[in-house]
């Protein structure tokens, strides 16, 4: 058996081990990842048959920007596709990003199977890369599946109009389609601060619950702080903060002000994140 | 070394006696209590910027200034004769002394308040470094007095009084004897105090006037058309609203004339108050209740509120002026602000002029309306008080309200500038066409019901903005309707729009109003306004009316593409006094335009552009510090140690000097030689806790040891090391994707290698696993053997030239366990090697060719099996009676007789045959069951093992 000169086995080359594609198709095996991905065509559906029930009799006093947001749901199917995001990114998104990010390292230490990938050997940076592409690739599916989804059921069951917005007035169809990408853009931006919260647990812990309920109650408690105005200042660095800054997206013109702050925010507490879970897994014994 | 081995030691002492598997479990689940430097200063960094950040927040930043209360009372009245004592607050900058004067400010606060309602603007002023002088104007709260409404007799003088006042302190900058460095600021009554403040006295240096009235006459009697107050229809609520706060001033102040000296009631003739007047004086109490009555002025009426008015002094005012008006104030409009502004211009005194999307209906605006006014007040009085800055521009500024905040909830506006004042009518305008026919509209007796447009003294920022508050009586009011607008139009300044009117009696009373309707029919009437028209010399049918010209209120709008204007005439409003007598109008469209005034304005730069290349820079750094990062991996990959150790060159696996003491200073392995020779198949024999596994992981890039060298084919192992290819593995159980087969598991295994899928030898592996059929379930299902006999299959893919396996017979049953000693004989020949640990000595003595047995972290014996397992000198007897036995023996000439439990000895013969013991303890009547001859491993292995099967499995 010949081998080459860094002693690895003929046909070993380390940037070939654990390739985005092997990784997917580990993943998407897996009935967890079909199951919240099937959830995100299943919820704008079943939102959609709610609307469908009763009388809108709701009280006549309800001012916030929720109500308002709902009781325009039904105006089309951006309108829709936009009340599924706004139902949505508080918990829903929040919980299937850190499933994701949170599962994907614990849950192979938790089987047992990570010791083995590591033995291939798969360079510990690379593993950690080809499972956060992975893991990523799968939240933003999901994003654009759930909006996928409430589009075009929206679409169909209310019809292709602009979109109507509490305060801004109208909003042609093509820039409102322009504005709800860039929503799911700042979206997707902002969920990376659970993405690299639960995937720092998930390097750190064996257990995958605790690394994706870890990560979610991170948010909660954050969510929580951010409601108290004592805190003052102090709330602006928590990383949920500017979290529905980019309803800031439905006023005219848009208001991308606390957008440009968000993104600051969670690109910096992801870049920390991440880092500390790279750090930290290149120098870690792997005991499970 | 020892020390090593006495730590290791201890701690087996700790954990003695606990299940091997539940302390492994413990040890990974609790976090390790033992605090290291490390850790101690981590946790030190942590709780230093965590108390850091929260201090920054909450540490309060020491005042800049003092606070005097106290009451000043001034010599007041038309002869400057009345003595008034006023309620005042004093706030003195640390900083000013008489060596470091300071400039001062007189802030005045809105009718029916106090000086309280200021508290939070002088402290921001104090800040600034000015000194602030706050009061109670006359007539309210604690000082005393009556309200006068900005009467130059009574409250002007008392402000010039409390300029003496300033003038007389050491620590105000003066710009000669008695004349202080002053500017005078307020909002609505205050407002209006600075202007006429400024037009009776020269020695105010400035004045930001703020949400304030130009002249009163025209504000509670306005009239659309230009025909002047004497014409005007009453605005009953907010006049009500305005006389009522003065009125329950008298209450509050009834109380707290108690406390301080009541100058008040010496000032009032005819001792208490009269109670329909409360403490407004008695000319102006009259004139209310005649208005309020007939919903006319009487010119002397008009001329007693244009006393109180700016109107009529405005050439007289020098004082630069930093004029602020509320876009949504339907008591005091945007109109109000343009007379003022063009008045006190026309003499050539600086005039800026600033709206906001606030007011008396909007309330104090969202925030960075706040800051615009709060940032423009301060540059003015900076510049015009103290020199400092350059001259303010001229600009005009505004603001529209563009949304909702998504943060707070509240509106977000949009700032927008004009390098110059247009006025209300515009820098350009724009029309547009409205259309529909004529039609009655019926007047409602005593304005019941009539349509709602503002909600006076509500004003919680979105009364105006909500367009589900406005209601149109049916029948009351004619609506002319444009086309959809083809592109959107910015209207900045008060539209005009000409109409007619028919009425039977000659006179009508009407309500023009501009809508904005959306294509949904949602009707939006900017910031609530209304223009208010009373037309006399009317025909009975329209079509003699003459077409009359409406201004109407200025508004800051954006009517969009798609919108559809609509102007409305109504015949009756809740906010207005109309006609009481029931009657039918006829109106229609003096023609068909509307012109709207429009501006050139650039949108305010706001910090927003400084984030934004915040985030520029944040994104670079990041690609940055990833290519770094990506860059420095590759670096110390490729710098990595990539040498053949000469002496190990061929050797499969070389253990040299291991030592692994984990994070919580549990030392796993002490010190660790052996090696593993291509065609062994060497066994890892040790009981529980030996430290076989943590060696495995150290072999597998698991972790790394702490001291001492792996070698695999003579390259020296780190974590993912490339030779690690070139091994493998199964090593603490079998790992697996549950969800896929075996098959599935096998392949998703190899591909992760990267390697060629005809290198697996997948088909031998498979067969050695030997599932069947059940290779296509899922992993899930198996069990336990099925689960280990796949990953020996595992470890068996790509034919690796060393083989590691860790306890690989754990749950098979025996065939299987005769099959694998074959497959793993079998394996080590063509120069491979096999390593087996196990903590069982048949297992290893029939499977391997050498072995190496460990104890507590160390290598006890080693060698091939055939050497360590011959025979051993000693010999194990079950006998009848120990006692006799022993001392028969030891007669017998044997070495040592070791008891053990139930009769067993074990003696060492040295040398006496077996036959010749026997023999004796016969001869010594003790009765023998059993002789068994030992061999050396099992004495070397039970000795070890003995009393000590505890200890931590995962070593």
């Amino acid at each position: 058996m010949t081998t080459t000169m860094d002693g690895s086995a003929v046909g070993y080359r380390p940037t070939r081990t654990l390739t985005f594609r092997t990784e997917l198709r580990r993943q998407a095996s897996r009935r967890r990842t079909q199951l919240a991905l099937g959830f995100m065509v299943v919820l704008p559906l079943i939102i959609l048959i709610a609307f469908e029930f009763g009388d809108d009799n709701g009280g006549g006093s309800r001012r916030s920007q929720f109500a308002a947001l709902a009781d325009i749901a039904t105006a089309g199917g951006l309108n829709f596709a936009l009340f599924t995001l706004l139902v949505s990114s508080s918990f829903l998104l929040i919980v299937v990003v850190a499933l994701f990010c949170g599962d994907t390292v614990a849950g192979e230490a938790s089987w047992g199977s990570l010791r083995y990938l590591l033995a291939v050997p798969v360079p510990r940076a690379r593993l950690l890369g080809s499972k956060l592409l992975v893991s990523l690739f799968s939240c933003a599916v999901a994003l654009v599946l759930l909006t996928g989804t409430a589009l075009l059921a929206g679409t169909l069951r209310y019809g292709w109009h602009p979109l109507q917005t509490t305060v801004a007035g109208d909003i042609a169809s093509g820039t409102a389609l322009v504005r709800l990408l860039a929503i799911l853009g700042y979206l997707a931006v902002s969920l990376l601060v659970v993405a690299s919260l639960a995937f720092l647990l998930s390097v750190s812990t064996d257990a995958p619950l605790g690394a994706v309920g870890g990560a979610v109650l991170l948010q909660i408690l954050s969510s929580i702080l951010d409601q108290i105005t004592a805190l003052g200042n102090l709330r602006l660095i928590l990383p949920t903060h500017y979290a529905s800054a980019w309803l800031g997206l439905l006023s005219n013109p848009v208001q991308t002000d606390d957008m440009v702050k968000g993104v600051i925010s969670a690109l910096a507490y992801a870049a920390f994140f991440f880092g500390w879970a790279w750090y930290r897994f290149l120098r870690k014994d792997v005991v499970s | 070394m020892l020390s090593g081995g006495a730590a290791g030691g201890l701690r087996r002492r700790t954990v003695a006696g606990m299940p091997s598997a539940l302390s492994t479990r413990v040890r990974r689940a609790l976090p390790r209590p033992r605090l290291t430097r490390r850790r101690l200063i981590t946790a030190g960094v942590v709780l230093a910027v965590v108390l850091g950040v929260v201090g920054w927040a909450a540490w309060p930043t020491p005042k800049s200034y003092l606070v005097e209360n106290q009451t000043i009372t001034v010599q007041t009245g038309p002869d400057g004769a009345i003595p008034v004592a006023l309620d005042t607050t004093y706030y003195r900058p640390k900083a000013a002394s008489r060596a470091h004067p300071v400039g001062a400010v007189l802030l005045a606060h809105g009718f029916g308040g106090t000086k309280d309602d200021v508290a939070d603007d002088a402290k921001d002023l104090a800040d600034h470094g000015y000194a602030v002088l706050a009061w109670t104007a006359e007539g309210f709260g604690a000082s005393g007095g009556q309200i006068h409404v900005d009467s130059p007799d009574w409250e002007v003088r008392d402000a010039q009084r409390l300029i003496d006042w300033l003038a007389a302190r050491p620590e105000i900058r003066l710009d000669a004897p008695g004349d202080p460095r002053v500017a005078v600021v307020g909002g609505s009554y205050g407002g209006g105090l600075a202007l006429m403040a400024a037009g009776y006295d020269k020695r105010i240096d400035a004045i930001v006037p703020q949400i304030t009235w130009n002249d009163l006459a025209n504000a509670f009697l306005p009239e659309a058309t230009g025909t002047g107050p004497g014409s005007g229809v009453f605005k009953k609520v907010w006049a009500g609203l305005f006389f009522g706060s003065g009125q329950a001033a008298d209450l509050s102040a009834a109380a707290a004339l108690t406390g301080p000296p009541a100058g008040g009631a010496r000032t009032r003739p005819g001792g208490p108050s009269d109670p329909s007047c409360g403490r407004f004086a008695a000319d102006v109490c009259r004139a209310y209740l005649s208005i309020a009555t007939t919903g006319t002025a009487t010119p002397d009426e008009i001329a007693l509120l244009r006393r109180s008015s700016p109107a009529s002094i405005l050439d007289r005012i020098t004082a630069p002026t930093l004029l602020v008006q509320g876009e949504a104030d339907s008591l005091f409009p945007l109109s109000e602000a343009d007379a003022n502004a063009k008045g006190i211009a026309a003499h050539g005194t600086p005039v800026r002029v600033a709206w906001f999307t606030g007011g008396h209906d909007g309330g104090a605006g969202p925030q960075s309306d706040q800051d615009r006014v709060r940032f423009l007040t301060a540059q003015w009085l900076d510049h015009y008080l103290l020199g400092k800055g350059a001259v303010p521009a001229d600009s005009f500024t505004y603001s529209r309200i563009a949304g909702i905040d998504a943060q707070a909830e509240g509106v977000v506006a949009l700032g927008s500038v004009v390098s110059e004042y247009p006025g209300i009518a515009g820098a350009g305008t724009s029309t547009v066409t409205v259309r529909g026919p004529d039609r009655p509209i019926a007047n409602p007796p005593n304005d019941n019901p009539a349509a709602i447009t503002s909600l006076p003294g509500l004003g919680g920022g979105l009364a105006s903005f909500v367009s589900g508050r406005v209601v149109e009586v049916p029948g009351q009011h004619a609506d002319f309707v444009s086309a959809p607008l083809p592109s959107t139009v910015d209207v900045v300044g008060a539209p005009t729009v000409r109409i007619r009117a028919a009425s039977p009696t000659g006179q009508a009373v009407l309500f023009v109003k501009l809508y904005d309707v959306d294509p949904q029919n949602g009707l939006t009437l900017p910031d609530g306004l209304v223009a208010p028209v009373r037309l006399t010399g009317l025909p009975a049918s329209i079509d003699q009316a003459a077409p009359v010209t409406v201004t109407l209120p200025a508004i800051v709008h954006e009517f969009q593409a798609g919108h559809l204007m609509r102007i409305t005439i109504a015949s009756a409003d809740q906010a207005y006094l109309t006609p009481a007598a029931p009657t039918v109008y006829t109106v229609g469209l003096g023609g068909s335009d509307v012109t709207l005034p429009t501006v050139d304005s650039a949108p305010i730069a706001t910090t927003a552009v400084l984030w934004r290349w915040v985030l520029v820079g944040v994104l670079g750094l990041l690609a940055l510090g990833l290519a770094v990062g990506v860059l420095l991996g590759r670096r110390r990959y490729r710098r990595a140690d990539r040498s053949v150790h000469p002496d190990h060159a061929d050797v499969p696996l070389v253990v040299d000097g291991l030592r692994k003491a984990y994070d919580d200073g549990f030392l796993a392995v002490s010190t660790v030689d052996f090696r593993v020779e291509r065609g062994q198949v060497v066994g890892l024999l040790g009981p529980n806790g030996a430290g076989k596994t943590t060696t495995l992981r150290v072999l597998m890039g698991l972790t790394k040891p702490t001291a001492g060298d792996i070698y695999v084919f003579g390259h020296r192992l780190t974590p993912g090391s490339p030779v690690l290819s070139r091994l493998g593995a199964l090593v603490e159980g079998p790992g697996f994707l549950p969800h896929l087969s075996g098959l599935r598991n096998l392949e998703l295994f190899w591909r992760a290698t990267g390697r060629p899928m005809a290198d697996a030898y997948l088909q031998e592996a498979l067969d050695i696993a030997g599932l069947g059929d059940s290779i296509h379930r899922r992993v899930k299902t198996y069990s336990h053997g099925m689960k280990q006999r796949l990953a020996i299959a595992q470890a068996m893919l790509g034919l690796p030239e060393l083989l590691v396996l860790d306890e690989p017979t754990d749950g098979l049953d025996p065939p299987q366990i005769a099959e694998m000693r074959r497959v793993l004989r079998r394996y080590a020949t063509d120069g491979r090697a096999v390593l087996v640990s196990s903590h069982l000595l048949a297992e290893v003595e029939q499977t391997c060719t050498h072995v190496v047995v460990l104890h507590r972290g160390e290598v006890v014996a080693s060698g091939p099996v055939d050497d360590i397992v011959g025979d051993s000198p000693s010999v194990q007897f079950d006998v009848s009676d120990p006692v006799a036995a022993t001392a028969a023996l030891q007669a017998a000439g044997v070495r040592t007789v070791t008891g053990e439990s139930n009769g067993t000895l074990v003696v060492d013969l040295d040398g006496t045959p077996r036959a010749e013991a026997v023999a004796a303890l016969v001869r010594a009547g003790v009765g023998v069951d059993r002789v068994v001859p030992r061999r050396r491993l099992e004495d070397a292995f039970l000795a070890l093992v003995r009393g000590d099967t505890e200890g931590s499995a995962d070593r």
